[in-house]
Parts: structure tokens; C-alpha cells; sequence
């Protein structure tokens, strides 16, 4: 009765069929030289808690601690403008992997959810199928793969593979994958789960380069691509309707020298009606309602088939046949009996041509 | 088959080897000649580039501003020495807590082996004064090192008062990731030797010193300052240090990239960079350069007092302020911008100095040979030797035509006597060339109005010529050996010669090649066959005492200060004494590898010569 008249209208409701919001903002390398991947985190996080997603849905992971290294000439800061005219470290920064926790392991634990059950509420990203997660990567990569640490790497095949274990629990709605090192296309190029749009800030074969060269703390501060991105995201309020397109035009070559890439075919929705703020932002969607609801009588859900819709959903979606069920090429190879045979009639005819004496050359 | 297993294309080898023998040698030679004269030349050589990640480009602020007050603090310290009549320890344990260090002293004495007239000194008593500041923040497991040297009369007072200065100035950054140690020494290497094994708890020379009472941390890289004028007109970069031991090329890269950075003229060896290298005479003053920093390394004795560090594995080199009259003078203020700008690039370090060469020659401060692109014009000269071992071997293996000889069975056992009699007899003179001088000075003082450094010296030369005299006494006191002997006496000569120049050269290839030069045709032309006298001659002209000496000439020549004769001699007779106090005080190996080595392999050469 009424609630089958409210289903109508909550669909277009959540047209984009998120309910909450993660981000998982990661800097892999650590040394004083590498400032700058420190504050590239620390902008994307400022701007992502800055438009409302809290600190308890947001995992940031940095590798090392720039605001209180014995270099730094401004302790417990670390700007992202030279003649330090930002701080992003601020005074209410949470980390929650710090140092040498921030592993390839402990990365790929979070984005599954494999932890152990000691592990604190803050270290895990608890999202479902109704979370839009944003994740941003950054430090010094290569072809195919991102090093963590100095000591090792991520491959973007296990990082596939990653979200791939995401999607088959169910662990994210929309996944939208940010990547700032060099050569960072590579590392989205083999995706294959559905519903994920990757942004990477040079293509396979550039480096990403530095920006704002600060003499007085004597590092760069940021990378170009994070720092145009920076300045867009401080344009976005929380209800602001720029979309992905508008995201996918920041920092041109002209600005970057690098190309930056992006990548939207495995992304079901159209980018164009994809909001920045459906990623970056936590919006609380509210609606104003003159009808009423009688909240004496049992609510009924009319419809069983919602809880199915989810599975039917997926089923409909002809990429996973498509990827998981692709049988596996054999190449043909001869008989094995052939090879030796054939291996066999050439030293015949070879030793009856010279001879048996030469024999002794082999021996 | 095989190119050396089948016997006739075995035997075109070898007559082939033995027929282009001497033409091979001579081509070889001219050719390491002429790779190692190449080596100068602009096209041959890189350009230098930081190669640690860790320091980056120049990209820091200088902001020291004290330059005009560190001027009058050298003028007080000025002052105060003259007053103290040496270090003035306590005005320096004084300013230095002023500035905030915590300061130590270390008192040291050393008896010299015999007096050194050069800087008039026998009995050595003196103290080290010097000042840690802290990191503010880091653990002290690492520390960097700012020295001036307390010199006598007037010089490097400029270098104490930037010394301090820059002290007060780094006192007040917070960003020092590791501690600084400022340290004025006193009486230049013994101090500084002093206090570098008190700090490393090492007493390898003998020297007598207090134990250090405050350390900070192992130390990463050093650089010692020498100034004496108020303005400079240069800065000069000293790398070489003992045995011929250089830092890594970072430093010096480091430097070069400060002095484009702040618009310093910087040189090194004390030659000007000249941009025209396609112009003979730009290269023959890049030949000039090259050739100053072979000499110097060769020396083996430390050039600066950065040079004692580099055997405990520290990065360090001298920086030298040069005032000639010219119009572009730079004042206190830049220099310790300069020093600023380095201090807080090494500062980043996160660890030892280890991504560029630590094997190079400079032609100039801004190209580098690297050690291999250097190694082929010794490896030139191994092969002459090589090549000869080779000939005397085949002589040896195939029975000659006319026989007039014993048969081989015979040879062999008094071969190996006659080897190893000039062997043991080279060796002992070289012994007696090596603890001779110094033991029997009183002696030679009692008999003879020499002083003891005089004394010594020409003890050293006395041996050196009396050896020249063995071959006609050993061969008349011991049987007569066999014609053939001298080609087993010759190879083993040819080989040893070759091993040790081999490895000298390793580990000193400045040293190893100028040994080379004058003592592989030495080794590769000389029988017993070649007209006596002027081999004699030839050989003695070669030998590593006249090489010695044309040294001493040539590298007045590249100094722009060629001197007479007689200065010439006077000097050169400074040279042995200094190498040998070297050995003495710091343990250079120059004079050992000389007289224990070297000089008994080429009396091997001379005893061939005379072979009856």
C-alpha cells in the first residue's frame, strides 16, 4: 500500500546507489627526499575530509612521518604551497598505518578485509556493497608496478586481482582509483572487475614530475599532478555538481608535461553523471516529504525481489561472464615421440654421411 | 682442435709471439703513453653529476648573514694565540660554550722520529680544542665534521673566526639531523691524527694522547678549512689524501655544484677551468691539472688535514680560501653561505657517501676520468711485462740449437739457487734502505757535521748507491752460475714486477703508473747482453730515486714555480725526509712499498745487467 507508492521515488533517490562513503589514502615511499609524497596524501585528504567524510571512514597510510623528521625546519607542518602558504598536516590529522606498517600486505589486507580480529576499528575499511570507495596511490612507481617502502613492490596484477576479491564480497559499489607516481597508467591497465574508474597521472613510459621547489625546507613539496588536482578540489563544496568529466580535464599536458590518463570502460554509470562529490565527499542526500507514515501498522516489504535485485543485478552485468569464464589457450605442440624420432633420423644420416670417427669430438 | 691444443698452429704461435716480441712491447707502450695523455682531453672524459638521491640538487636557502663578526672573532683568536704563544685553549673553551657547543679538549704528545725541518719541530705537545652542537632533535648516532687548523704566525685565523661564526649561526637551526663537531686542531696532521684515533679509539702510530671525552656519533663526512684573508679571490678544493686515498667524488661534485649555485670561482689543484679544450694549449692545461693531482696522489702523504679521515671510511676534503689579485673578490658572508649550503646537504644524508667513484682523476673540477677509463693505459703497461714472461718462458721450455750448456736435469737445482741468491740479497738491501736511516743517525751525527734530518737522508741515499755495487761482490763470493741462469732470475723479476706493480696500482694507480713508466722498459729491455755501460746508465736514470727527483722538477714546472738546481736538490732531499716521517707519524706507505719492495725488484734488474 504506502510503501509500495515510496519504493518509486526512492529509486530515483539513490540514482547512484551509494550510501556511504571510504576513502584509503596511501604515500608508499618514505625518506626526506620524498616529502612530496607525504603531502600529496595529506592534500587528498584534507580536501576528501573537508567536504565530509570523517576520519572514522577514511584509512590513511603514510609511510613515513615528514612533519616531525629531524630535517624538517618548521616541525610538526608539512605544506603543499612553497613560502609554506598551506599546511596540510593541520592539527587534527589521524593516521592510521604509520611507518613500517604501511606494507604491500597490510595494503592488500585493508582493501580485502583479511584482518586479524585483533585489529582496531580505525586500521579497517568497513565498507559494503552500498560504499563508494575512493583510493588514491602515490610514490615512485614503474612499468606495472608501485614500490612500497624501499624494499618492495605492488604488482598491478595482485592489485587487480585485489579488487576483484572485492567485488566478489560485495565490498564496494563504485570504486574510483586515483594513482600519482610514474608510469602510473600501467597500473590500472588490468583491471577487470566492474564499476571501477581509474585516473593515473602519466602514461607508460613518462614520469610524473615534481612541483614547488621550497628552498627553505630545501625538498619539492608536491607532485604537478596532485597539486592541480589539489587546487580543482578546493573549488568543490559539498553541493557542488561537478562531474568526472571536469575531473578528467584536470592538469593538461601544458601544466603536467606528463599525460595524464584515465580509465572509464569497466564504469557502468556514464562519468558524466558521476559527481566528484559521489567520491570525495560524503553527502548525506536529506528530502523533504509532505506525506505521511503510519508507523503503528507493521511495515511489509512488498517486494521480496529487492534483496534479489542485488544478485540479479550482478547477474545481468555480461562483463563477468565475459572475464571469469574465458577458456584457456593451449598451444598445440607436435607428439612427443615425433621430436625424438626426428632427432634420431638426423644423427643417423649425419654419421653415416662422415663417418662414425667423428664420434670422439662429441666424447 | 683447439687454437692451443693443436701443436702446429701452437708453434705459428709462438714464433709469431717471439718474432713481434719487441715490437709489440714498444707499441704497447707508447699506446698506454698515449691513453693516459688522452685521458685530459674534454671529449674522453664526463661531466660530474651528484649521484645521491638523498641530496639532490642545490635546492636550499642560505641565510648565513655573520660574516663581517667571524672576521672579528679570527681577529680575536689572532690576538690570543700570539698572546699564548700556541693554541689559546682556554679563550677557545670559552667562545666555543658561549656559542652553545659542549666543549672538550684533547692533549697530545709525539716524539719525531728525527727533527722535521720544514716546520722546525721534534718534540710535538699540543691540544685539540673542539665543540659538538647537538642535534636538536635526532638521536646522536651520526655527526659531521667543520676543522680549521690553529696554525703558527698568521695563517688560517680567517679560517677559525668562520669556523666559529658558523657555529653560533648553525646553533640556532632546528633542522640538524645529525651532530656537528667543530674542532680546531693544533700542529695540522699529528693533531688531527691525534684526535681521529682518540675518537675511533685506534692507536696504530704510536702516538700518546688523552682519551676523548665527549663523541657524537660516527661521523659521516668532514671538511677542513683554510683560510688566511680577510677576501678571497678562489676557493680551492684539496682531495687528495694518504696513500693516495680520495674521497667520494660526491663531495667534490657537491662542492662544484654550491660554488656555480653562489657564483664562487672555484678551482682545483689551484688551476683555473678553461673552457677552449679544442685549443692545445686548453689541453695542455688540462694535461697540467691531470697531471698535478697524479703527482700529488702518488706522493701518498695527506695534501690537507681532511686526508687522515679518509681512511676510516669518512668523506672529507680540504676547502682552501686563494687570494690573488684579481677584480671579483669574495667576501666572508659568501663562503659561509657556501659552507651553510654544503652542511645542510650533507645533512639529508641518510647514508655514507657511496653512489659516485671513489677511484677518479679531475682534470677539472667540472670532468672526471673514472677508473675504467684509466685502468686500459696501465693494463697497457702490465702486458709489457706479460708478453716478456711469456718470451722467456718459451726460451726456457724449448732446448736452444747450439747446446752448449749442461743438460736440463742439471739446470734445475742450481736454477733455482741462482734465483733465490740475488732475491735474498735484493731484499735485505731494501731491509737495510728501510730501518738504516733512522737507527743510525746518532752515528752518522757523531762522524759527520750533518744535522739529524741530513743525516738521515743521506744515510737513505748511501744505501740506495751502495746497493748499485752488489752484482760485482755477490757474484765473486758465490759459486759461478750457469749461462742460462739469468732468463729463470729474469722471469721470476718480470713477474714479481708485474704483480707488485699490478697491485699498487690498485690501490694507489697515480703511484703504480709513474713506477710503471720508468721500470717496465727497465724490466722488458735488460740482459746481460746490452752494452754494459749505457744500460747501466739508462737504468739508473730510470731507477726510483731519479724518478724521484724528475718528479720534484716536474712538479715545480706544473706549480709555475720552477726552481734551480741546487733548490732542486735541497728539495728533493726534504721529500725523502717527509716520506719517511710520514710513515712515522701517519703510516703511509710510500716508503715501505719503495724501499722494501720496489728498490729490491729493480736491484733483481741491475744484477741481471751484470750478470757474469
Amino acid at each position: 500500500s504506502h510503501a509500495a507508492i515510496k519504493i518509486q521515488p526512492m529509486r530515483q533517490f539513490f540514482s547512484s546507489g551509494h550510501t556511504n562513503n571510504w576513502a584509503v589514502l596511501v604515500c608508499t615511499s618514505r625518506f626526506w627526499f620524498n616529502y612530496r609524497h607525504v603531502a600529496n596524501t595529506l592534500s587528498v585528504y584534507r580536501s576528501v575530509k573537508r567536504l565530509g567524510i570523517p576520519d572514522s571512514h577514511i584509512v590513511l597510510m603514510l609511510a613515513d612521518d615528514m612533519a616531525c623528521n629531524h630535517r624538517n625546519p618548521k616541525p610538526a607542518t608539512v605544506f603543499s604551497h612553497k613560502n609554506m602558504e598551506l599546511n596540510v598536516y593541520g592539527d587534527d590529522v589521524e593516521v592510521d598505518y604509520r611507518g613500517y606498517e604501511v606494507t604491500v600486505e597490510n595494503f592488500l589486507r585493508v582493501l580485502t578485509g583479511r584482518l586479524p580480529p585483533s585489529t582496531p576499528r580505525s586500521k579497517r575499511l568497513l565498507s559494503d556493497d552500498r560504499s563508494n570507495i575512493l583510493i588514491y596511490l602515490t610514490g615512485h612507481g614503474g612499468n606495472g608496478f608501485l614500490k612500497f617502502q624501499d624494499s618492495e613492490e605492488i604488482s598491478n596484477v595482485e592489485l587487480a586481482d585485489a579488487f576483484e576479491q572485492m567485488w566478489q564480497k560485495r565490498r564496494y559499489n563504485e570504486l574510483l582509483f586515483i594513482i600519482d607516481t610514474c608510469q602510473g597508467a600501467s597500473m590500472y591497465e588490468r583491471f577487470y572487475s566492474p564499476n571501477l574508474m581509474a585516473l593515473a597521472s602519466s602514461q607508460v613510459g613518462e614520469d610524473s614530475l615534481s612541483h614547488q621547489p621550497d628552498l627553505a625546507i630545501g625538498v619539492h613539496l608536491m607532485d604537478r599532478y596532485t597539486f592541480y588536482l589539489l587546487e580543482f578540489l578546493e573549488d568543490i563544496h559539498p553541493s557542488s555538481k561537478a562531474n568526472m568529466n571536469d575531473l578528467f580535464k584536470v592538469c593538461p599536458k601544458s601544466q603536467c608535461v606528463s599525460t595524464p590518463g584515465h580509465r572509464t570502460d569497466l564504469f557502468l554509470r556514464d562519468p558524466g553523471s558521476a559527481l566528484i562529490t559521489d567520491f570525495f565527499g560524503s553527502v548525506r542526500k536529506v528530502e523533504i516529504t509532505m506525506e505521511t507514515i503510519n508507523l503503528t501498522e507493521p511495515i511489509h516489504f512488498v517486494n521480496e525481489e529487492r534483496q534479489k535485485e542485488t544478485y540479479s543485478y550482478v547477474d545481468q552485468l555480461p562483463v563477468s561472464e565475459i572475464i571469469h569464464q574465458k577458456p584457456k589457450q593451449k598451444d598445440w605442440h607436435p607428439p612427443d615421440g615425433f621430436i625424438l624420432g626426428l632427432w634420431t633420423l638426423i644423427l643417423l644420416v649425419f654419421f653415416k654421411t662422415y663417418g662414425m670417427k667423428h664420434l670422439k669430438h662429441i666424447f | 682442435m683447439g687454437l692451443l691444443s693443436d701443436p702446429n698452429r701452437r708453434r705459428a704461435l709462438i714464433s709469431l709471439l717471439t718474432r713481434l716480441n719487441a715490437p709489440i712491447c714498444v707499441v704497447c707502450y707508447m699506446a698506454g703513453v698515449a691513453w693516459f695523455m688522452g685521458l685530459a682531453f674534454e671529449p674522453f672524459t664526463l661531466r660530474t653529476y651528484m649521484s645521491e638521491n638523498a641530496m639532490g640538487s642545490t635546492m636550499v636557502e642560505e641565510r648565513f648573514p655573520a660574516g663581517e663578526r667571524a672576521l672579528g672573532t679570527g681577529r680575536e683568536f689572532s690576538a690570543h694565540k700570539k698572546k699564548a704563544g700556541g693554541m689559546p685553549v682556554d679563550w677557545l673553551v670559552k667562545t666555543m660554550q658561549s656559542r652553545g657547543l659542549e666543549v672538550f679538549t684533547q692533549r697530545f704528545s709525539r716524539r719525531l722520529p728525527f727533527p722535521d725541518e720544514d716546520k722546525e719541530r721534534y718534540m710535538v705537545k699540543g691540544t685539540n680544542v673542539y665543540g659538538i652542537l647537538r642535534a636538536p632533535r635526532a638521536p646522536r648516532t651520526e655527526a659531521l665534521v667543520l676543522s680549521a687548523p690553529c696554525s703558527p704566525g698568521d695563517d688560517n685565523n680567517q679560517a677559525v673566526g668562520v669556523l666559529l661564526g658558523l657555529a653560533q649561526y648553525f646553533r640556532n637551526q632546528v633542522f640538524w639531523a645529525k651532530d656537528i663537531i667543530f674542532l680546531v686542531n693544533e700542529h695540522d696532521l699529528i693533531g688531527m691524527q691525534a684526535w681521529l684515533e682518540g675518537y675511533h679509539h685506534t692507536n696504530t702510530t704510536g702516538m700518546d694522547w688523552s682519551p676523548l671525552q665527549g663523541r657524537g656519533g660516527s661521523i659521516q663526512a668532514a671538511l677542513s678549512l683554510e683560510l688566511s684573508s680577510d677576501v678571497v679571490t678562489s676557493l680551492d678544493l684539496v682531495l687528495e689524501g694518504l696513500n693516495g686515498q680520495l674521497p667520494n667524488l660526491d663531495l667534490a661534485n657537491l662542492f662544484y655544484a654550491f660554488c656555480q649555485k653562489i657564483g664562487v670561482l672555484c678551482t682545483t689543484q689551484g688551476k683555473l677551468q678553461r673552457n677552449d679544450w679544442d685549443s692545445v694549449s686548453g689541453y695542455s692545461h688540462a694535461v697540467q691539472t691531470m697531471m698535478l693531482m697524479v703527482m700529488k696522489q702518488a706522493s701518498g702523504r695527506p695534501w690537507g688535514d681532511h686526508g687522515l679521515f679518509l681512511r676510516y671510511h669518512i668523506e672529507a676534503a680540504t676547502i682552501k680560501g686563494i687570494n690573488s689579485f684579481r677584480q671579483y673578490k669574495t667576501d666572508a658572508t659568501t663562503i659561509g653561505r657556501l659552507l651553510e649550503g654544503m652542511y645542510r646537504k650533507l645533512n639529508n644524508l641518510l647514508e655514507r657517501l657511496h653512489q659516485s667513484y671513489f677511484f677518479y682523476l679531475m682534470p677539472s673540477l667540472s670532468h672526471f676520468v673514472s677508473i675504467g677509463y684509466y685502468m686500459p693505459a696501465f693494463g697497457l703497461l702490465a702486458l709489457i711485462l706479460l708478453l716478456r714472461a711469456l718470451d722467456l718462458w718459451i726460451q726456457l721450455a724449448t732446448p736452444p740449437t747450439f747446446n752448449l750448456n749442461p743438460p736440463p736435469s742439471q739446470m734445475s737445482s742450481p736454477g733455482v739457487l741462482s734465483v733465490l741468491t740475488p732475491l735474498v740479497i735484493s731484499h735485505l738491501t731494501g731491509v737495510a734502505l728501510y730501518t738504516l736511516p733512522i737507527h743510525f743517525q746518532e752515528i752518522a751525527v757523531e762522524h759527520f757535521p750533518v744535522s739529524e734530518t741530513e743525516a738521515v737522508v743521506l744515510t737513505a741515499i748511501a744505501v740506495y748507491t751502495a746497493g748499485l755495487a752488489l752484482p760485482h761482490n755477490t757474484h765473486r763470493g758465490l759459486f759461478v752460475p750457469p749461462f742460462n741462469g739469468w732468463k729463470v732470475l729474469k722471469l721470476v723479476a718480470v713477474l714479481y714486477l708485474a704483480v707488485l706493480l699490478g697491485c699498487t696500482a690498485l690501490i694507489n694507480f697515480s703511484l703504480g703508473f709513474i713506477l710503471a713508466l720508468t721500470l717496465v722498459p727497465v724490466a722488458a729491455f735488460v740482459t746481460p747482453d746490452v752494452p754494459k755501460a749505457l744500460s747501466a746508465f739508462i737504468m739508473v736514470i730510470l731507477s726510483p730515486a731519479c724518478t724521484l727527483l724528475f718528479s720534484v722538477f716536474l712538479f715545480q714546472e706544473l706549480q709555475e714555480m720552477p726552481v734551480s738546481f741546487l733548490d732542486g736538490w735541497m728539495l728533493y732531499l726534504s721529500v725523502i725526509s717527509q716520506g719517511i716521517l710520514d710513515h712515522a707519524l701517519y703510516g703511509s706507505l710510500v716508503y715501505p712499498l719503495v724501499a722494501l719492495l720496489v728498490y729490491p725488484c729493480w736491484l733483481l734488474f741491475w744484477n741481471i745487467l751484470f750478470w757474469k
